[in-house]
């Protein structure tokens, strides 16, 4: 099945239960279109990493159904997911950065694994440590860089093959308040090219800071919709009105 | 700050599927090599010294039953014991007459009495004199145009019994049939420790594969998530297990070269006739240079066996 150009992401009646333990998310349902930007929102334990896990394409839930660039995700063969993952940027909220690579072999990664010549590579990779304010700690491997800083180069590798959809996990949450703004304004540049952004956050202030975002919250597993981004069809996505 | 850079056209139309991906520096960095360090290229070291070693004295064994064997095919003795010396000289005369006019005999020859002598000095020691000495049966020497067969000597020995009835033939190669034996049962041995060894590399293999594996899950779990696939995963691990493999391989050879030809001259040093056929032609060391390439694409099929079994657990 191919793309239909309407919703990126389509949740209905997911729920999610970790072994035989009761479900820790129930009857998700909502949309994503592409070009909007969405803040998930909840206090901690409340699911958004399970949610934004099963959004990666890391986690297939108990029951409900997926949809993913118009294809059916939850019996997606093992062999089309890798071609899946690439149209997708994840900012990790541990980073999860390879230890042994510098910056700019972290930020290459995915451009390697997608075949990439090396020639071809390192000028993008050059440009986007730059675009990110690590122009000059590309040979710094993760150990001696700052928390910001590396959560700037999973940001970097998040968006270096200007994927349909960024989702990052508490991407602020290592950073100081300046900083996170900082890294808000990259999100929003990339926003601004057609990208999704999918933002999951527990600080509420952060969502003043994006005033066209459409919010979902999460509270005890169970999603709400405070600004109408569930529902169908949804009002004009801020990202793609702009 | 300014808009993040775009893939240009070109770039991303150059981005290859799974079959192609990744040229092997970029890949090879994924994983950190151990090189050295590790156990694997020391494993792989010891079991090929061994396997090359084994394999060795498999093929010599081999080669000297082939050796023994073509020596003594279609060969027959023929011992006239007689304790009159007139008469065994008589008999002997006959029988080597008889033997000549034989069919299928394609040399014959008494075998002198100064020969037979040296053949028993070892044991007997130096014959003084006729007169004190023990009889010692004469000897001739046939060889036939084939192999002996029983119905042959069967046949030699209903010619030779009317002229020479003191006369005893023998084939040459019953005499060391059980050692031929003995030699056959060494060349399965060290077939079987060959195998066996292929399968405790294997399995050693397959440990440290799995050890890589757990060590290195995180970063496997990134390259997972990043839209890398399993084949694109295993061929780091069977890369940086071949490359251990590799140098491991070439450690293990050179001992077993070594021990091979310090045992050979230790051999040659004997002087024995038995032992010069137990020789390696220049097809066995081949077959030997065989076994390090084999064990690493061994160690390399099982790396990648085990690596691509281990991600189908994880989605």
């Amino acid at each position: 099945m191919t793309d239909t150009g309407g919703e990126i992401v389509q949740f209905d009646n997911v729920g999610l239960r970790y072994g035989t333990g009761k479900e820790v998310l129930t009857d998700i349902s909502f949309t994503l279109f592409p070009g909007s930007f969405y803040f998930l929102t909840g206090a901690s334990g409340a699911g958004k990493t399970s949610l934004l896990k099963m959004l990666y394409l890391a986690q297939r839930p108990s029951r409900g159904m997926i949809r993913m660039f118009g294809t059916d995700a939850i019996t997606l063969s093992r062999d089309r997911l890798p071609g899946f993952r690439r149209r997708l940027g994840v900012v990790f909220q541990d980073f999860r950065l390879v230890p042994h690579l510098s910056a700019f072999d972290n930020v290459a990664l995915p451009l390697r694994v997608a075949g990439v010549e090396e020639d071809d590579l390192r000028k993008p990779v050059a440009d986007t440590l730059e675009w990110v304010g690590l122009g000059d700690r590309s040979h710094a491997r993760p150990a001696t860089l700052s928390g910001g800083e590396q959560q700037r180069v999973a940001i970097a590798r998040a968006v270096i093959t200007r994927p349909d959809m960024l989702v990052a996990d508490e991407p602020t949450g290592n950073v100081d308040p300046d900083m996170a703004v900082k890294l808000l304004r990259l999100f929003e540049a990339l926003n601004r090219l057609g990208t999704t952004v999918v933002v999951a956050t527990h600080d509420i202030h952060l969502l003043k800071k994006v005033p066209e975002s459409l919010i979902m919250r999460l509270d005890r597993g169970r999603l709400s919709d405070p600004t109408g981004a569930l529902r169908y069809p949804p009002r004009p996505a801020a990202g793609v009105a702009r | 700050m300014s808009a993040p850079p775009t893939l240009p056209r070109a770039l991303i139309a150059r981005l290859r599927t799974v079959s192609d991906a990744i040229s092997g520096a970029s890949e090879a960095q994924l994983v950190p090599q151990t090189r050295l360090s590790g156990p694997i290229p020391w494993v792989i070291a010891i079991m090929v010294l061994l396997t090359v070693v084994a394999a060795a004295g498999g093929l010599s064994l081999t080669n000297l039953a082939g050796q023994a064997s073509a020596d003594l095919a279609g060969g027959i003795t023929v011992q006239v014991v007689s304790a009159a010396p007139e008469e065994r000289a008589r008999q002997a005369n006959d029988a080597l007459a008889a033997l000549r006019e034989a069919p299928g005999v394609a040399a014959v020859r008494l075998v002198p009495a100064a020969e037979v002598d040296a053949l028993i000095e070892p044991w007997l020691g130096t014959r003084s004199s006729d007169a004190d000495a023990l009889p010692i049966p004469a000897l001739i020497d046939a060889r036939l145009d084939g192999p002996v067969s029983a119905a042959r000597l069967a046949d030699l020995r209903a010619r030779l019994a009317t002229v020479a009835p003191k006369a005893r033939v023998d084939a040459q190669s019953g005499w060391l049939e059980p050692v031929f034996g003995a030699v056959e049962a060494l060349g399965w041995l060290a077939l079987a420790l060959v195998g066996l060894l292929a399968v405790t590399t294997s399995a050693a293999v397959l440990l440290a594969a799995r050890t890589a594996l757990d060590s290195h899950r995180d970063t496997i779990e990134i390259v997972h998530m990043l839209g890398g696939t399993d084949r694109q995963i295993a061929r780091i691990f069977q890369r940086s297990i071949a490359i251990d493999a590799s140098a491991g391989g070439l450690l293990g050879l050179a001992l077993a070269v070594t021990v091979i030809l310090a045992l050979g001259q230790r051999f040659t040093a004997l002087g024995s006739g038995l032992v010069g056929g137990a020789g390696l032609g220049w097809s066995d060391w081949l077959l030997l240079g065989l076994v390090p390439l084999t064990v690493v694409a061994l160690a390399t099929l099982t790396a990648r066996l085990a690596v691509l079994r281990a991600l189908r657990q994880i989605l």
